[in-house]
């Protein structure tokens, strides 16, 4: 493998660099001041008023108060907080949880390992672009529901779902509601009281922030139980010494994120549009997974399968091109078995294996995209002729 | 994840291909788990008389181990006995290829069925005599073979298989 070839990076759902005027905002934050904000000694006060600073530009973004603001140390946190804390409070037959098929696997499991503690976990259908059936919803929402789940954005197909509707019945019926919103926050507004959330969750690493950070943003009021328990930190809810560079990060990120937010919208959904036309035109028996082109989808996302060939052998060409990009969502690339997003969405096993994600982000030039494409052609083209499947021309 | 001899295979496979008239046919595989093999061979006599692998070729639909093991088996078979090439166990291919990652494994026996299977299909076109062990072989890849050809009947009517 060409170990200097030029590197095209078009994988920004699973991580994305940390921009420049992010690294710099942190710098003074390990070695010059890096006291523990928990100390009330002058260094300490340092720490801890850049970290409610942080809080306040973060609930600024979401329409919240600073302190319903959390910080935790990533999206699987949080997502097992806002699942588990919730359940620790449950009373009497209220067990029911309400999730999506397609949510990450860290809701997934978390879910999964509620119903092994006696919850009643319930998937509330989606239809083929992964939009969740907001009917079909309100009829499973009753008095014994506990918690909805359903995330604002599907990491693997952009799908973007009906959150304030979501809202609006959960608030209706008076059920606690969480949305991981990792795949959306920073790219689009999001306000807690319109879409009537009650928990909610973004990460640091998908917005140009650093890894490491990340927050649950609790409405005052909600009943919820601590994860770790410690020496008292974030009100008692989540002990653990504050990530005093991440958490400086994490505000600098939102703050340019908001700042550069309609730019980058335009600028990305022109890109993504430009893929999914040259696949659909240029490259026969390719289908686009998820919301059709022209519908409402992440700004950064494109996912499609390929007849005939299988998406690992595409990823791994792609890469001796010096191109990364991702099968379905990183986490589960390892494992054999078929995203459960695109089964879901009801695309067979068989399928489903022609599958690849490609995601865009602030660095992503027009030039990126068209090496992109020419490649992709050429790499589907050379695996198609190795496939017995592939009958026909192409 | 992959050794740098799987993806010089993968990047550049021997053999790769189909053989238009071919002496024997062996498909393997499924969709489920994203695999399916096809391999061709030209059988011939060597100077011994004996039945001798002429030419072989195959067509992959895979992951990058499926593909890489195809190819390095068509190497090592090439040229040979009959006989001999049924004796190419998965470790030979795996240590022709300095490895493969454990969930990966699965691939070089797929491989060695798809030869076995091949040279199975030669004999009985022949109907030449086939051995107990030969007989098994191929009676569980037909198994194997119908029973996720039903669990996936919907997918393959569609591919238009021949």
């Amino acid at each position: 493998m060409k170990k200097e070839q030029k590197r095209y990076y078009f994988d920004y759902a699973a991580t994305t660099p940390v921009d420049k005027r992010v690294l710099k905002a942190m710098k003074p934050y390990f070695s010059d001041n890096f006291a523990n904000p928990s100390s009330i000694h002058t260094p300490g006060m340092d720490a801890s008023e850049a970290v409610e600073s942080s809080r306040k530009i973060i609930a600024n973004y979401l329409g919240a108060t600073p302190s319903e603001i959390f910080f935790t140390s990533s999206a699987t946190e949080s997502n097992n907080w806002a699942l588990k804390g919730i359940a620790a409070t449950a009373k009497g037959d209220k067990k029911k949880i309400i999730i999506s098929p397609i949510e990450h696997h860290c809701v997934l499991n978390t879910a999964k390992y509620l119903k092994k503690m006696g919850f009643e976990i319930v998937e509330t259908p989606v239809d083929k672009e992964g939009i969740v059936d907001v009917e079909k919803l309100k009829e499973l929402v009753d008095d014994k529901t506990l918690l909805v789940s359903i995330m604002h954005s599907n990491n693997e197909m952009g799908t973007i779902e009906p959150i304030k509707e979501i809202g609006k019945i959960c608030d209706d019926k008076n059920v606690t509601f969480h949305t991981d919103a990792v795949q959306s926050y920073g790219k689009m507004p999001l306000n807690v009281n319109e879409m009537n959330v009650d928990l909610l969750t973004a990460s640091s690493h998908k917005i140009y922030g650093p890894k490491g950070t990340a927050i649950l943003y609790i409405r005052g009021g909600t009943q919820i139980e601590a994860l770790l328990h410690g020496g008292g930190q974030e009100s008692d809810k989540r002990s653990s010494t504050l990530n005093v560079p991440g958490i400086v990060g994490f505000r600098k990120a939102t703050e340019i994120c908001v700042k550069e937010m309609k730019k980058e919208w335009k600028k990305q959904s022109k890109l993504r549009d430009k893929i999914t036309k040259y696949i659909k035109e240029k490259i026969p028996n390719s289908h686009l997974n998820g919301p059709a082109l022209g519908k409402p989808r992440l700004c950064n996302n494109v996912n499609v399968r390929f007849d005939f060939i299988e998406g690992e052998s595409l990823l791994m060409d792609l890469d001796s091109h010096g191109i990364a990009v991702s099968t379905s969502s990183a986490c589960s690339s390892p494992k054999l078995e078929a995203s459960h997003v695109l089964t879901a969405l009801g695309i067979s096993k068989g399928d489903a294996h022609g599958t690849i994600r490609i995601t865009i982000g602030r660095f992503t030039s027009e030039k990126d995209v068209k090496y992109f494409l020419t490649t992709l052609e050429k790499s589907v083209t050379k695996l198609r002729v190795m496939s017995p499947l592939n009958t026909r021309n192409c | 994840m992959y050794t740098e001899k799987v993806m010089k295979h993968f990047h550049n496979p021997a053999n790769m291909g189909k053989i238009a008239n071919p002496d024997g046919v062996g498909k393997v595989g499924n969709m489920a788990c994203g695999d399916m093999m096809y391999m061709y061979i030209k059988v011939a006599k060597n100077k011994q008389g004996e039945d001798i692998i002429k030419d072989i070729k195959f067509q992959t639909f895979g992951c990058v181990a499926a593909i890489a093991t195809s190819s390095v088996i068509t190497e090592l078979v090439k040229g040979k006995p009959l006989s001999d090439a049924l004796k190419v166990n998965n470790t030979d291919i795996m240590q022709s290829l300095s490895g493969l990652p454990p969930i990966k494994v699965h691939c070089s026996v797929l491989a060695t069925e798809a030869l076995s299977d091949a040279i199975y299909d030669h004999y009985k076109r022949n109907k030449k005599p086939i051995s107990k062990e030969l007989k098994a072989k191929h009676e569980d890849i037909v198994r194997h073979n119908k029973m996720l050809e039903e669990q996936y009947k919907e997918y393959l009517d569609t591919q238009e298989l021949e």
